[in-house]
This record gives structure tokens, C-alpha cells and sequence, in this order.
């Protein structure tokens, strides 16, 4: 499969007046063309960093990227200028943003945002791009275009408002699409429909997600491949399958037991004790050990390398190691 | 750096000692280290404002302009009106530190007296004014419904009334003197401050604790002075910080247009509207130091307010 | 739209009447009326405000009447000055004052929301600090005080500008500099905290996201957003421009309005005291309507959400 987007060994970094924030730590994933990714983790874990990070839209200061590339299509997006960053942002890579209450200019007509993109990357005359909008308004499912193209984004409900920003995003037919908590901020009714829309925008265009989430519920139903992030770094990565069957790493195995599941009975659902390390000074061992029930000295002292469970599944955990293993397996019997 | 999937015989970096791989001793306290020792709001409030050198410098005037003002006329071996015309227009020397005026009254007797009336004029006018606005605001915030919305349209329309014709107009009908000019500064001066206590109490009305409170019965009044006031606090002494200075601002301005306070007293505005004509013949002190006193107290006043809003906005709390 | 024009007329009438009774019930107080004869010195004055006041006639007739002279714009005669009336001196003085006024204004608004703007987007930086200590300043100098600092500095020792009266444009760089600097201290000061808000709202990144380049995402989406609130203060800075003209005229010899306003004061004209407050305010409670309307215009929220107390 042809690899869209390849990031390699991200460092983040936000100076602030309390220290440096290491918000992103060396993550490493990919996509493939056509499919959607989820990164999945608690709020605060770096997942919205990183997107922002690949649409080079951290602000600069306080945050920089620090280290690593961002592979895509060849090009390594840490590396381009400002001016030829502008003319992918929005035409080849396109952002949705969580709260559709907040991402849409109040003073401005729904049909001037939906169109200035177009406008600002094609040549377009004012009418050829009035009937792009009229098209993406109705792919998006929004009835009489015509009329609300003049309307402002406070006569919108919220569901609509996201739909309208996604008809934004897709204006210019990107190629990948980064969405950041896309449902968070709607009503349970309305995240259904939305995310029916992302399948059907994806049958449709062929556009690559990035869904960014801590919604396993989301995840559950759209993506095709999922990366569980914990403190800045990606801690395992597979296929829907692997995580939701088989995890591995004592983190996605905790976020799992936290979800309530419908199709399980009796099942009791387990908080993670504790809380996220401080990314002021984080932990040089596994930044989970803290909080995992399988800690052992050597999580305190040292990152463990990637261990593939097969081509598509990998986990960073010392519980792989055969030394890690044979512990876990006299715990098992004692 | 990764390793092929083999079930039993991975070695993740192989340098690692084995005796690392034991279980760790849980510490039970470990996942709940707080991560900084809680601060009252206002300790932590004063702790970011003494980080704020503006704003301290700004302080610090003030306090040595409290003292001067106090100390300033006792110490001075002049008396404030005493006219002394063969030394008229003395420049500042030993004797006369900030020289001497049209009538050879000491200059810096003058100027400390006048800080006197000044901040007396300001610190009167903004505690009129919170106590007017904080029971209006208050009750209006409180009541909230048909009083709220009677009492807010009241508001407005004092909010349209242009404040200094207003003051203007009383003051020629009063007279002007330091008791009138302070009612005439506060008859409208306390719109702005009940519109701010009236947003705060809105917003708090609804926060748990006072929801709760309410429901055990506890008397409005009590709710008022200990849930919302202390609340409200921060916003209020902002918005005094900025009443003062805008108090002294307007004393100035009606004693330059003829309306200030009437001698014997001698407010920094009268000694300033007194010197117009002396700057055009080179007698730059009699202008400059009252000048330089209502400025710099404006700009002291002005980046205190600052930093307290600063310091005491919850938004900024890390 | 139409029932928030309609709600601020109504307050702009109540305000209005609010102001020309205030006028009326003040003048009827002054301790030993403002129109005995020993305070007029002509004849003529006293049949001028004998007519025009109704004197004669109970309080009830006089204040009707009063209302009446309002409404037709007539303002009333001035006891100092025989055979002139407020409106002679609003005719000879306001237009000059207005001049001063809309310069001013100009000056004001424009280099004010340049400096928020330019302060705002090198935040923290060395622009920011040097533009915040400009506005810090301009607050809190008073502008009488600017006045005879720019006199001394620009026109007696540099000999730059002149002195004082209006003449020329030359004329009017000092006036306008003293008046201005205070009003552009406080809208910078707006525009640069509105404009920080605003740029981290989140339709700034999806606009940049958009791959807007950095002139579009700023003139388009923040500007408008961030002027907002500078809008709603345009009321309260013309109120300070108009009393600010009253010292800024005396200063500068300017024969405006403001210059004629504070001599009636010295000479307790009081009815030229009393009508010249009921133009002014006037003029201002009008300017205010205007920019509630402004805002109305420019904030498409506004049309339907009615709602009140925001």
C-alpha cells in the first residue's frame, strides 16, 4: 500500500515561563493512502500537537518542532517554506476542528468561508466556486444550499455547523484529512450522523483520515488502523482488530476496561489509578509505569524499544521482553 | 531498532541487566503527589503581582505619594497660601525645592498639599462609588427577573448621559467645592462599577456552592456578603483601581476649566491651571510639578490596575 | 434588527428628556434665580429671557414651554453678551469645534488600531512593549497637560508649529496631537487585548488551516472581530473628545464652541451654560444611537438575539 503521510521521531516543544513542555516525544506512524487512522489517548497526551504539528500550526513561539520529519508525498513538511506550506494547507491536507461553535467566523456568511479557500488556491470566477460550495453543501447533506450560503454560523445548529466545516475542509479535495475530536463537542444523535458522513465522504473522495479522538466509541467505527498515545509518545499501534482483540500494551488494555461495552454483560468497568506524568520533566523510563499494574524496575529506567507483533501490530512495553514475560508468567501462577 | 515477532526469545535492548526486571515496589502515595502546594486566591494573586515590576513600582509610588502627602505639608517649614510677591517665581533651590509661583508661595508645599486633595477627591469618589455599585449591582445581580431588568434599564440610560456635562452642569449649579465636586464625580460615577458587580454576582449566583448554600436556607444577605462578595472581590478592586485615577483626572479637568476647588485649597489642577501663562515666560516648575504628580499618579493608578487584573484573573491560574 | 433600532431610540428619547429636564429643574434651583436683573446688565437681556424663559408663567407653563424651545432647536438668549443667543454662538463656534473634533477622531482611531494591531501580532516583543508604553503614557497623561508640554516643547522652543489659533492645517497638529493621544492610547490598548483574544479563537486556525496567507487570516477574520469591541467605546471617547475640546480650545486660542462653553462657565452665563449642555448632550446621546446602530450592522448576531443583559 502506497504510504501518504510517514511521521518519523516528532519532537514537539513548548517554552513557556514554567520550563520547557515536551508535549510530543518521538512519535512514530504512518498512513496509507485511503484509510483512516485513529490516534487515540487522554486529553493532554499530545494527539492534538501532533496534528497541528503536521499542518505546521504551532504557534511559534512558544512551540517548535524540535526533531523528526513529516513525510508527505515525499516532501518532509518540517522542512518546506512558509509560502509552499500555504498552498498544501487547505489542497492537499485539510483540519476539522472540534467545537463547530467556535470554528466558524461569526461575522462572516457561510458561503465567504466556505468559498475563499477555493478562491484563494484556484482561479476561480465567483460562480464557478458558488457552484463547487452548492456541491460540497449538498455532499455534506445541508438542504436549500442556495439560501443558506448567505446565512451566518449563529443560524446553524451545531450538527450543521460541523457539516459546514467539513465542507470547508473539502473544499479543494485534499488528500488527507486531519479531523481533531470531530464529535466531541455534539450530541450523541448528531456524532452518529457525522461520523456516517466521514464513511461516506471516504467512499465517495478516497481522502485519508486522521481522526484524532478519545472517543473509543468513535474509533470503533470508522477507523482502520489505531495508535494509543500516552505522554507524547505513541505506546502501540495496529489495526482496529489487534487493539480492540488483542492489546498488548497495559495502557490500551486499562483504556479498554474503562469503556462500557453493550455487547458484553455484567462487565465491570476499571478507572486507570493516577494521573498523566508532568511533560515539564517527563519520566526518561515508560511514562505509564506510575500507573501500571505490571511495573517493574527496569520500566523506571529505560524506554523500551517497538516490539512487532506482526506487520501491522506494534507495542513499546518491557512486558515483551522473554525476561519481562517470564515474570508475568510467575505472577500468573504464584 | 525493532524487533521481529518471536513469541519466547526477545531480548529488547540487550544491554539492559536482568535484575532490572523485577516488580516494582508500588508506592501507594506515588499516584497522587500533588504537584504544587495550593495557594489561597489571593495569595496567589499577591505572589503573581509582586512578579510584576510595573505594577509594584506602581504601588510603591503610590505609597511614598500617601506618605508625602501626609508628611509633605508638616515638614515643609512654608505655609501652603502664604504669598510672598518679591519672591515670586523663585527657581527650585535649597530653600525652595520645587521653587516658587506667581505669588511666591512654595511650590513643593503646594504640590504635597495638593496630593492631599487629589487622592482625597479620588479614594472618596471610588468608595462611593463601590458602595453604590455593590448594593445596586448586587440586588439587581441577585434579584435578577422583572428587578433586574427594570434596574438595568435604568442603567443604560444613566450609562447615556454624558458624565463630564453632567458633572459640569451640577457644579455650576452646586458651586464647587471639595463636597460637591465629589458628589457631583459620583452622582453617574457608579453606573460602571454596579454593571460590574451585577455581571460577577450573575455569574456566581449559579456556581455550586452558592446554589447549595441557598438550599439550606441561608438568609440572601448572608449569601451575599460571604459567597458572592469575596468572589466579586477581584474585579471590583480592579475597576477602583481605575476609578481613582479617572476621579483625578476629572478634579483636574473642571479646576482647568474654572470649576475646581476654590482657595484656600490648592489641588494639583489649580496649581496647574494657575501656571498656564508662567510656561510661556520659561517659569517651567510652577506647570511641572503638578503636572508631573497628576501624570505619573494617573500612570501609577493605571499599571497597578493592570497587574491586579493580571494577577487576579482566575483564566491566568496555572 | 428593526426592534433593536427601536429599543435604542426609545433609550436615546428617554436620555435625551432625561437631560433637558435635568437642565430645566437646575436652572429653576439656583439659589436666587440666574435671571435677576442685578445679574443682567441690559435691558434688552432681561426682555430676551423674560420672552424666552416665560418667567412669568408657573413652573408647569415654563417647563412645557421650555420643552418646546428645545424641540424647535432654540437654545436661548446669553445674559452676558446682548442680542446674542446660544444658537449665534453654536453657529460660529461648532463648526470649528467639529473640525477639531473629526480630526481628532481620525487621528485617533486609525493610528490607534495600528498600534493594537501591530502590538498585538509581535506580541511580548519589542513593538508590543514600546506601543503598550506609548498607550500607558497617553492614558495617563491628561490632555491639558500634553497641550502646554507640546506648546512649550514643539512651538515655543523648536519653534516647529505655531502657538495657538486655527487657521491652517499647521495650525491644527498640536490640538489634534493633544486631544488625540488619549483616546489612541485606549483604542490601541482595546484592539491589541481584543485582537489577542481573537487570534486564538478557533476560526483563526481553521482560516489559516485554509492556507489563507497571514494578510487575509488578519484583515478578514481577526480584524472585524477584534474592532468590536472598539466600536462599543466610540461613544464613551467621543464624550471624552467633545469635554476634551473645552481646555484643549482654551489652550490653543481655538474659537470653537468649547471656548465659548468654559468662558460662559467663568461668567456664569447660565443660559448659555444650560442650552450649550443640551446641545452637546444631545449631539452625543445622537452619536451613541449611531454606534449602537454601527454595531448593530457589523455584529450579525445582534439581529436575533434580542435577548437582554448581554
Amino acid at each position: 500500500m502506497e504510504k501518504i503521510l510517514d511521521v518519523k521521531d516528532l519532537h514537539v516543544t513548548f517554552s513557556t515561563y514554567g520550563g520547557t513542555v515536551q508535549a510530543v516525544r518521538g512519535v512514530n506512524f504512518h498512513l496509507n493512502k485511503g484509510e483512516t487512522l485513529a490516534i487515540v489517548g487522554e486529553s493532554g497526551c499530545g494527539k492534538s500537537v501532533t496534528s497541528n504539528a503536521i499542518m505546521r500550526l504551532i504557534p511559534n513561539p512558544p512551540g517548535k518542532i524540535a526533531d523528526g520529519k513529516i513525510m508527505f508525498k515525499g516532501k518532509d513538511l518540517t522542512k518546506v517554506s512558509e509560502k509552499k506550506m500555504r498552498s498544501i494547507r487547505g489542497v492537499d491536507i485539510s483540519m476539522i476542528f472540534q467545537d463547530p461553535m467556535t470554528a466558524l467566523n461569526p461575522t462572516l456568511t457561510i458561503g465567504t468561508q466556505l468559498m475563499e479557500g477555493l478562491r484563494q488556491h484556484q482561479q476561480v470566477s465567483r460562480e464557478k466556486a458558488k457552484k463547487r460550495a452548492l456541491e460540497m453543501m449538498d455532499l455534506v447533506g445541508i438542504p436549500n444550499p442556495e439560501e443558506r450560503l448567505k446565512q451566518y454560523p449563529h443560524q446553524f445548529s451545531g450538527g450543521m455547523r460541523q457539516r459546514i466545516v467539513i465542507a470547508i475542509a473539502l473544499i479543494c479535495e485534499p488528500e488527507l484529512l486531519i479531523a481533531d475530536e470531530p464529535t466531541t463537542a455534539l450530541d450523541v444523535t448528531i456524532q452518529a450522523q457525522i461520523l456516517e458522513l466521514f464513511e461516506k465522504i471516504q467512499d465517495i473522495t478516497g481522502v485519508s483520515i486522521i481522526l484524532i479522538t478519545h472517543d473509543l466509541g468513535v474509533v470503533a467505527k470508522i477507523a482502520d488502523r489505531i495508535a494509543v498515545m500516552y505522554a507524547g509518545k505513541i505506546v502501540e499501534t495496529g489495526t482496529k482488530r489487534d487493539i480492540f482483540y488483542n492489546p498488548e500494551h497495559p495502557y490500551t488494555k486499562g483504556l479498554l476496561k474503562s469503556v462500557p461495552r453493550l455487547d458484553v454483560q455484567g462487565e465491570k468497568l476499571i478507572p486507570i489509578d493516577g494521573t498523566p506524568p508532568d511533560l515539564f520533566s517527563p519520566p526518561k523510563g515508560c511514562p505509564f509505569a506510575p500507573r501500571c499494574p505490571f511495573a517493574m524496575e527496569v520500566c523506571n529506567k529505560m524506554y523500551p524499544d517497538a516490539v512487532e507483533l506482526n506487520e501491522s501490530h506494534q507495542v513499546n512495553c518491557w512486558l515483551q521482553d522473554e525476561r519481562g514475560k517470564k515474570l508475568l508468567a510467575m505472577k500468573a501462577t504464584n | 531498532m525493532k524487533q521481529k515477532h518471536n513469541p519466547r526469545h526477545i531480548k529488547l535492548q540487550s544491554q539492559v541487566p536482568d535484575e532490572w526486571f523485577r516488580w516494582k515496589e508500588r508506592d501507594q502515595n506515588q499516584a497522587e503527589v500533588v504537584s504544587r502546594p495550593s495557594l489561597s486566591y489571593w495569595q496567589d494573586a499577591w505572589k503573581r503581582l509582586v512578579k510584576n515590576k510595573l505594577a509594584m513600582s506602581g504601588l510603591f509610588f503610590l505609597i511614598v505619594l500617601v506618605i508625602m502627602a501626609i508628611i509633605g505639608p508638616i515638614v515643609s517649614p512654608y505655609e501652603v497660601n502664604k504669598t510672598d510677591l518679591p519672591n515670586q517665581y523663585q527657581a527650585p533651590s535649597a530653600e525652595h525645592w520645587f521653587g516658587t509661583d506667581s505669588h511666591g508661595r512654595d511650590v513643593f508645599t503646594r504640590t504635597w498639599y495638593g496630593a492631599r486633595i487629589s487622592l482625597f477627591v479620588g479614594f472618596m469618589a471610588a468608595l462611593i462609588d463601590v458602595t453604590i455599585g455593590i448594593i445596586y449591582g448586587g440586588i439587581s445581580g441577585y434579584k435578577g427577573g422583572r428587578t433586574d431588568n427594570i434596574m438595568m434599564r435604568i442603567i443604560e440610560i444613566l450609562y447615556g448621559l454624558p458624565y463630564l456635562l453632567v458633572v459640569i452642569l451640577l457644579l455650576v449649579v452646586l458651586g464647587p467645592s471639595l463636597t460637591t465636586i465629589i458628589i457631583a464625580l459620583t452622582v453617574t460615577g457608579w453606573v460602571g462599577m454596579a454593571r460590574i458587580v451585577r455581571g460577577q454576582v450573575l455569574q456566581i449566583k449559579n456556581y455550586e456552592f452558592v446554589l447549595a448554600s441557598k438550599s439550606f436556607g441561608t438568609r440572601s444577605s448572608r449569601i451575599i456578603r460571604k459567597n458572592l462578595l469575596p468572589n466579586a472581590m477581584g474585579p471590583i478592586i480592579v475597576q477602583m483601581t481605575l476609578t481613582v485615577p479617572s476621579a483625578i483626572f476629572a478634579e483636574a479637568f473642571l479646576s482647568f476649566i474654572g470649576l475646581g476647588i476654590q482657595a484656600p485649597y490648592a489641588s494639583w489642577g489649580v496649581m496647574a491651571n494657575d501656571s498656564l501663562g508662567a510656561i510661556l515666560s520659561g517659569n517651567w516648575w510652577t506647570l511641572f510639578f503638578p503636572a508631573f504628580f497628576i501624570s505619573f499618579t494617573m500612570f501609577a493608578f493605571n499599571v497597578l490596575g493592570d497587574g491586579l487584573q493580571d494577577a487576579l484573573d482566575p483564566k491566568l491560574r496555572k | 434588527m428593526l426592534r433593536y433600532m427601536l429599543k435604542r431610540l426609545l433609550i436615546m428619547v428617554i436620555t435625551l428628556w432625561i437631560i433637558v429636564t435635568l437642565t430645566f429643574v437646575l436652572m429653576v434651583s439656583i439659589p436666587g434665580s440666574p435671571f435677576n436683573s442685578d445679574q443682567t446688565s441690559n435691558e434688552i437681556v432681561q426682555a430676551n429671557l423674560e420672552r424666552h424663559y416665560n418667567l412669568d408663567k408657573p413652573y408647569h407653563i415654563q417647563y412645557l414651554l421650555y420643552l418646546k424651545s428645545i424641540a424647535t432647536l432654540e437654545f436661548g438668549p446669553s445674559i452676558k453678551q446682548p442680542n446674542q443667543t446660544v444658537n449665534d454662538l453654536l453657529g460660529r463656534g461648532f463648526p470649528i469645534s467639529f473640525e477639531l473634533g473629526i480630526v481628532t477622531i481620525i487621528v485617533a482611531v486609525v493610528s490607534g488600531i495600528i498600534l493594537g494591531i501591530l502590538a498585538a501580532l509581535r506580541h511580548n516583543g519589542i513593538i508590543d512593549y514600546m506601543a503598550m508604553g506609548i498607550a500607558v503614557l497617553g492614558i495617563s497623561i491628561p490632555n491639558f497637560i500634553l497641550a502646554t508640554l507640546l506648546i512649550q516643547q514643539l512651538a515655543v522652543n523648536l519653534e516647529w508649529f505655531p502657538v495657538a489659533t486655527w487657521s491652517s492645517p499647521k495650525h491644527m497638529v498640536l490640538p489634534v496631537l493633544a486631544l488625540a493621544t488619549g483616546p489612541m492610547a485606549i483604542i490601541a490598548r482595546l484592539t491589541r487585548s481584543t485582537m489577542l483574544e481573537v487570534l486564538t479563537q478557533d476560526y483563526i486556525k481553521m482560516a489559516r488551516a485554509k492556507g489563507l496567507t497571514p494578510w487575509k487570516v488578519i484583515m478578514k477574520h481577526a480584524l472585524r472581530n477584534a474592532l468590536m469591541p472598539v466600536v462599543t467605546i466610540m461613544g464613551t471617547l467621543l464624550a471624552g473628545i467633545l469635554t476634551g475640546t473645552f481646555v484643549i480650545e482654551q489652550i490653543f486660542a481655538i474659537p470653537g464652541m468649547g471656548k465659548y462653553f468654559v468662558e460662559s462657565i467663568n461668567h456664569r452665563d447660565y443660559p448659555v451654560i444650560m442650552g450649550t449642555t443640551v446641545f452637546y448632550s444631545a449631539f452625543l446621546i445622537i452619536m451613541l444611537f449611531l454606534v449602537d446602530i454601527a454595531y448593530g450592522i457589523l455584529d450579525p448576531r445582534i439581529k436575533v438575539n434580542n435577548k437582554e443583559g448581554e
